[in-house]
Order: C-alpha cells, then sequence, then structure tokens
C-alpha cells in the first residue's frame, strides 16, 4: 500500500510499474521515503536504483528487532544519490528463523561491511556475500548483541580460556 | 558507469589473509623465485592512531593486498543507547567520535528534535554552528599534527597541540569539559554562554587563521612532505563513492559535496561559505583540502559570532526541556514536568528518522527509531570512520608499505568512530 504522499513521486511510481507486488507499501515520514521491498527482489530493486536512477552509494546498511514479533527482523537500507541530491530508505522484512537476505555487496561493494556489521550483531545472515565473517565481536563470540533479547550485561561473566 | 571500474582494484576481496601462511612464490627481479609474504600491522601501532589491525600481503615492498580488521574499540554504544532515555544517550554521543564530539551531539540532537517536532530557538542554532565548527578545526588540527608526525614532520604536531589547547580552552568555558562536552541538548543547550565566552571565540578567531598560513610554511613547499604525499593513496572517485568513502576523501577527488550545502541542516543555509575540493585525489590533495576548510570554518565562525541572536537558549517546550530553577521554585506546572522528565524521561512519538551533518570526517548520519517511550528503539550511527576505513584495502594496493601510513593518516579516522 503506497500511501498518499509518494502517490505523485516519479521515483516510485516508476518502480511500482517496473516491479509492481514486491514494493511492498510506501510511507513518508519527516519528509523521509521509506519503502517496504519483498526480501526476493532487494537486489533488483538496488540494481535498477544505481542503474536507473544515479543511486551511487549505499549510506548504510542496518537493521531493526521487533522481538517477539514475527517477522522479527527489518533490514534497512539508507540509500542516497548524490546527482539528485535524493535519499531514501529500502526496508526488508526477514523471518525469526533462519534469517536470510540476499547481499546487495555486487550492487554497492561499500556495502560489504555494513552487512557485516549486521550479520555479527543482529544475526541475519547475507548470501551471496563474500566475506561475511564478524567485524565488531571476537569471532568464537555467541549470540548477536543488537537482539532484543540479548541482555545488557551478564552475558558471560568469565571471558578466559576454558569458559 | 560499469561495474568492472568499481572494482577494478580489491576484487580479492573475499579472500582472508592468513597471517604466517606459505603463500604461492613469485618470479624475481635476478631469475630466481622468491615468495610474497604476510605482515601484521597493528592492532598496536603508533600510525593507526587506536586499535585498528592491517593484514598486509607483500610482494617485497609492494603491498599486493592490504585488510583492516576493525572492532578492537566495539564498545556497544549503539546496545547501551537502548537502555538510556532520550537525555541520557547524549553523553553516549560524545564517546563514539572523541574528536568530533559535538558534532556527533549535534547529529543526535537534530534527530531526535525532528521526531518530537520541536526546534532549538535561534541563539542555541548559532551557537551550535559556531561550536561544531570550532570542533572541525580541533579536529583537523589533531589529524594534521598526527598525520604530519606519522610522516617525519615533527615539529608539526607541536605546533598543532599548541594551538589546539586554545579550542579545548573554549570547550571548557562553554561546557565545563575539554573533550566530553555533551553541550548541545534535546531542544537547545545545556547552558547559556558563560561569561567571555563569545571574547574568547573572538580572541581565537583572530590569532588562529595567521596559525594556518604558519602551518603552510612549514609543509606546503617542505620537499620531503611532497615526496612521501603527492601521488600516493590515489583511487579512483566512482570507487571510492561506492566504497563508501566521504568528506575531505571525496572532495579531494573534485566532489563538492558537503552536507552542509546540500542537506542543510542548523541554519547552514544562512551562512557564506565555499565548499574547497581538489582534482589530484592523492593525500597531498587531501591535505590542501582539510586547511582551507579550516579557514572556512573559521569565516562560518566569525559570521556566526558577529550574527549571534539574543534570547533564549533553550526551546519553549516544557514537555522536553528541564524547567529554569527559578521557575521550578514558582510554578506548580514546572516543578511537575521537571519530575516527568527526570524521573521517566521524554516521550518521543513513534517514527524513524535518518539525520544527517557534515562531521569533521564525512558523512555523519543518526538513525533513530522511536517506539513511542522515553528510551529510543534503535539508534544507529552512520558514522564517517566506518565507511572511510573500508576503502583503505583497495587505496593500499600496488603502493609501497610507507605509503599505507600515509594513506591511512589521510583518512583521518577515528577508531572510537569506527567501532562505536
Amino acid at each position: 500500500m503506497i500511501s498518499e504522499a509518494l502517490q505523485e513521486d516519479i521515483l516510485v511510481q516508476a518502480l511500482v510499474e517496473r516491479f509492481g507486488d514486491a514494493i511492498e507499501s510506501g510511507t513518508v515520514q519527516n519528509e523521509q521515503t521509506i519503502l517496504y521491498v519483498s526480501a526476493g527482489s532487494i537486489v533488483a530493486v538496488c540494481e535498477y536504483l544505481r542503474g536507473e536512477h544515479m543511486f551511487n552509494r549505499a549510506s548504510s546498511v542496518t537493521a531493526l528487532d521487533w522481538y517477539p514479533q514475527e517477522p522479527r527482523f527489518e533490514v534497512v537500507y539508507l540509500v542516497h544519490s548524490l546527482k539528485e541530491k535524493q535519499r531514501i530508505r529500502l526496508k526488508v522484512r526477514v523471518s525469526g528463523e533462519n534469517p536470510t537476505v540476499d547481499s546487495v555487496t555486487g550492487v554497492w561493494p561499500g556495502a560489504n561491511w555494513y552487512e557485516r556489521e549486521v550479520f555479527d550483531l543482529f544475526g541475519v545472515k547475507f548470501t551471496n556475500h563474500p566475506d561475511l565473517r564478524r567485524i565488531m565481536m571476537p569471532e568464537e563470540w555467541e549470540g548477536h548483541p543488537l537482539r532484543k533479547d540479548f541482555p545488557i550485561h551478564g552475558h558471560k561473566y568469565d571471558y578466559g580460556e576454558g569458559n | 558507469m560499469a561495474i568492472s571500474t568499481i572494482t577494478a582494484r580489491g576484487t580479492n576481496m573475499s579472500e582472508t589473509i592468513t597471517p604466517g601462511a606459505t603463500l604461492e612464490p613469485v618470479a624475481s627481479q635476478d631469475g630466481g623465485t622468491t615468495r610474497k609474504m604476510t605482515l601484521n600491522m597493528g592492532p598496536q601501532h603508533p600510525s593507526t592512531h587506536g586499535v585498528l589491525r592491517v593484514l598486509l600481503e607483500l610482494d617485497g615492498e609492494t603491498v599486493v593486498k592490504a585488510q583492516p580488521e576493525i572492532g578492537y574499540l566495539h564498545t556497544g554504544i549503539e546496545k547501551q543507547c537502548e537502555t538510556k532515555t532520550y537525555q541520557q544517550a547524549i553523553t553516549l554521543t560524545d564517546r563514539v567520535d572523541y574528536l568530533a564530539n559535538l558534532s556527533n551531539n549535534l547529529c543526535y540532537c537534530l534527530a531526535v528534535e525532528k521526531l518530537l517536532g520541536i526546534e532549538a530557538p535561534p541563539r542555541a542554532v548559532w551557537t551550535r554552528v559556531l561550536l561544531t565548527e570550532l570542533t572541525r578545526i580541533n579536529s583537523h588540527l589533531v589529524w594534521l599534527g598526527t598525520h604530519a608526525l606519522d610522516l617525519g614532520a615533527m615539529s608539526m604536531f607541536f605546533y598543532a597541540t599548541r594551538d589546539r589547547e586554545e579550542v579545548l580552552k573554549i570547550f571548557e568555558m562553554f561546557s565545563g569539559q575539554r573533550l566530553m562536552t555533551s553541550y548541545f541538548r534535546i531542544g537547545g543547550l545545556a547552558l547559556d554562554h558563560p561569561r567571555g565566552g563569545l571574547a574568547a571565540v573572538k580572541k581565537f578567531l583572530e590569532f588562529f587563521p595567521p596559525k594556518i598560513d604558519e602551518y603552510e610554511t612549514l609543509l606546503d613547499n617542505n620537499p620531503i612532505w611532497k615526496n612521501r604525499t603527492i601521488g600516493v593513496g590515489v583511487m579512483p572517485v566512482e570507487q571510492m563513492l561506492a566504497m563508501g568513502l566521504t568528506g575531505p576523501m571525496i572532495r579531494a577527488a573534485g566532489i563538492p559535496w558537503d552536507a552542509r550545502k546540500d542537506e542543510p541542516y542548523s541554519g547552514y543555509q544562512n551562512f557564506e561559505f565555499d565548499v574547497p575540493t581538489r582534482t589530484e585525489n592523492d593525500v597531498y590533495a587531501r591535505y590542501r583540502v582539510r586547511m582551507e576548510e579550516m579557514r572556512q570554518s573559521v569565516r562560518i565562525m566569525t559570521q556566526a559570532l558577529e550574527g549571534m541572536p539574543e534570547g533564549a537558549y533553550q526551546a519553549d517546550a516544557p514537555k522536553v526541556v528541564l524547567p529554569q530553577r527559578e521557575k521550578m521554585k514558582t510554578q506548580m506546572e514546572a516543578l511537575i514536568y521537571h519530575f516527568k522528565i527526570v524521573t521517566e524521561g521524554v516521550h518521543v512519538p513513534p517514527g524513524e528518522v535518518y539525520q544527517v551533518i557534515e562531521s569533521p570526517r564525512g558523512e555523519l548520519g543518526y538513525y533513530i527509531v522511536s517506539d513511542g517511550t522515553s528510551k529510543p528503539f534503535r539508534v544507529h550511527m552512520r558514522t564517517p570512520s566506518f565507511g572511510n576505513i573500508q576503502g583503505l584495502g583497495p587505496m593500499c594496493e600496488g603502493g609501497l608499505i610507507a605509503d599505507t601510513i600515509a594513506a591511512m593518516g589521510s583518512m583521518d579516522f577515528v577508531l572510537g568512530d569506527t567501532d562505536r
């Protein structure tokens, strides 16, 4: 469902025309465009945005954890066009069980570390990612700290060997 | 632009360097064979200015591949923000980028103000501009001193630190703190200007511009400096953008992108200033851009000082801004609001916002999601250093080990900003 404020938006119109139901919904908040995209189409949408609409960089990729709701995660893409001075936010809903999304590193190589961060801190896996390793936490760390069910402290008291 | 230009360098990003691994032989110049080697630089290395680990794969002295590893300063600030009220979280934003603390305060406050639908009064807005530009000078001075120190110009470090001291004194006058200022609050400032505060800024503005000239006499035509910086750390500009590099890095590559001009915030549209750019895209060009930015900051500060409005320094929003002490003693409502703000915090309507500002290092963005309670549901910090370091690998490939130091210095990253 595209909100009224976006009915006249040329970019959103073009996206809906091209991808149809893959653009699930769209709203405007604080003068910023937010589009929900179906998980299967995110790479195609990003490629289209970069190729046809000059969105030449992904500012950031991050995630939200709506625990205990389902679908639990939202992966958020903050996309920016330098030429048009335009920013939009793409969101993909991901289930809490084995959360997986396609990686957009092929579109914007800069998404590499941001997706690694989401993988590390939220546990969302990115398929076709060239280097999906933890980036902030130690490699042997268990759990994903930015999940809402991860405690703020008291996770482990012994960080040494043999814990 | 074809994808091939983006991935022209750094194509083998997926392969991880294993320290100490036996690598394939390569032909040496005298006809025999030799092996490539891996070198572990950091995490404790003086030129990383923090704890950054770079794995280098070397062929002789040439860098075949460089792979930065971060996370050594990860303190979970984003997670901590979710456990604090909106007011309390301001103190955490200082600690993200400890050289550009006020820029982080500003970005956070602007984002929360947008969610709340309030605006800071003119006096607060102009003071914010004045002090964030001072922050830019502060940050650039630290960069200049340490970057020059890395490349062998030791005296530069002493000059830069000496003059940075004057900036820190001003921060201390305004906020009571030299580094972790937390001076900007949601809806305005923590305190009004201190007595003599603006006079101190005025004095600094007279004192500082000749110092920039002085630094340039030390470096501009210094043959060692030029040899170490000119033509070093070059990278295709489209690749830089796609890899997430921002700020002076991009402007030294000829793209006049500055959030202060392109997406004006906090009244920057009222100020006259130029966005310095260069086209060489090497370490020297980045040095020139940052020197010119300091001059532009002085120009903005002069305007902010001359036009500093009188009046309130906090927004008239009793449910958000703590009441004045005098009002609390005389008005029942003020006392109630004070009690509510301190015990419960500020309830922010549900919604989300992404606020971008131009920090000394580039695009600084706060993505804040509110679920209607007094604590943020999610605070994501899009920090410039994180994006910039990501480009370190492709930037260093094909250069010498010594050029890695120059390229790293020219990025001006802060590891606290990277790891959060």
